[in-house]
């Protein structure tokens, strides 16, 4: 096989790899995130403190809602982006 | 049962992350791999209406003066309308692309009505602060839905326009109703949360 072309072949391969990977990245990315927040300022989790707090103090924890959002995107919605990302790939082959 | 407002400003900011990863994710894959599951596709602008929906109750319950009203009423609508406007081009029902301008618009009134409604100076203390930098952040970041409009397939426009709303919610996060601003707070402020 010419040598161009399958440099031109493995292009579009390598770039949805590199897709993929990023995608992949940005949810842990985000919880690594909070955890260090959390760590940093462990006094805006409410719940390690929970005696005399009321309910939207101990509802509403910043740091715990990062990590929750980094999971979310990471667990529901990547798996499907991913899926799609290799449907694409293999239509376009 | 009311939650205090830096309650409110944390709430949004969890959805303006979530908001800002799915818009990332859209810019690093394309509009096209994004768009093949429905729920994908309807997912910002669908949020985007559900904020401007969301502004209503907060424009209801925190009248803390007549601007405070009049900006969040006039948010409302413009997120609303942006939202509506992006619904309508991801069905179809709208076709021309310079519908996107609407999303131009919404960062334009956001910016503003969050400038309008911060009535003390920069560094009163930190939501002062932080109302200041959000609201001009948002009239600066103006310019990537401007771009997204003008060039639909633009990466730095896509990339962009998610980085803005992912900047916002760091500084939500930051908001607090009374607290110090780089160890400064004005003696009119009142006493700091912790």
């Amino acid at each position: 096989m010419n040598a161009e072309l399958v440099s031109e072949l493995k292009a579009p391969l390598q770039r949805a790899a590199t897709r993929a990977r990023i995608i992949s990245t940005l949810g842990p990315a985000t919880a690594l995130a909070g955890i260090g927040w959390a760590l940093v300022q462990p006094y805006r989790i409410t719940l390690l403190h929970p005696r005399g707090q009321d309910f939207w103090w101990l509802f509403v924890e910043p740091p715990l809602l990062v990590i929750a959002v980094g999971l979310f995107f990471h667990f529901v919605v990547v798996p499907g982006l991913l899926e799609d990302l290799e449907e694409e790939h293999a239509a376009a082959k | 049962m009311q939650p205090p407002s830096e309650h409110v400003h944390w709430l949004f900011a969890t959805g303006f992350l979530l908001l800002g990863l799915c818009l990332l994710g859209e810019a690093i894959v394309g509009t096209e791999v994004w768009r093949r599951r429905a729920w994908r596709a309807y997912l910002w602008p669908g949020l985007a209406f559900a904020l401007g929906v969301l502004m209503w109750p907060v424009m209801t319950f925190y009248t803390n003066s007549a601007i405070h009203m009049i900006a969040h009423g006039a948010w409302a609508q413009m997120l609303m309308i942006a939202g509506a406007a992006e619904l309508g081009l991801v069905r179809g029902k709208l076709q021309s692309q310079w519908w996107r301008l609407a999303v131009t618009a919404g960062f334009l009134v956001s910016g503003s009505a969050l400038l309008v409604h911060e009535q003390n100076a920069w560094f009163f203390q930190r939501s002062s602060f932080l109302h200041h930098l959000m609201g001009w952040t948002m009239v600066v970041a103006a310019i990537f839905p401007l771009a997204r409009a003008i060039k639909p397939r633009s990466q730095v426009a896509a990339t962009g326009f998610a980085l803005t709303f992912v900047v916002a919610a760091v500084m939500l996060y930051c908001d607090r109703d009374v607290a110090p601003v780089f160890g400064h707070i004005s003696e009119l402020a009142g006493t700091p949360h912790r």
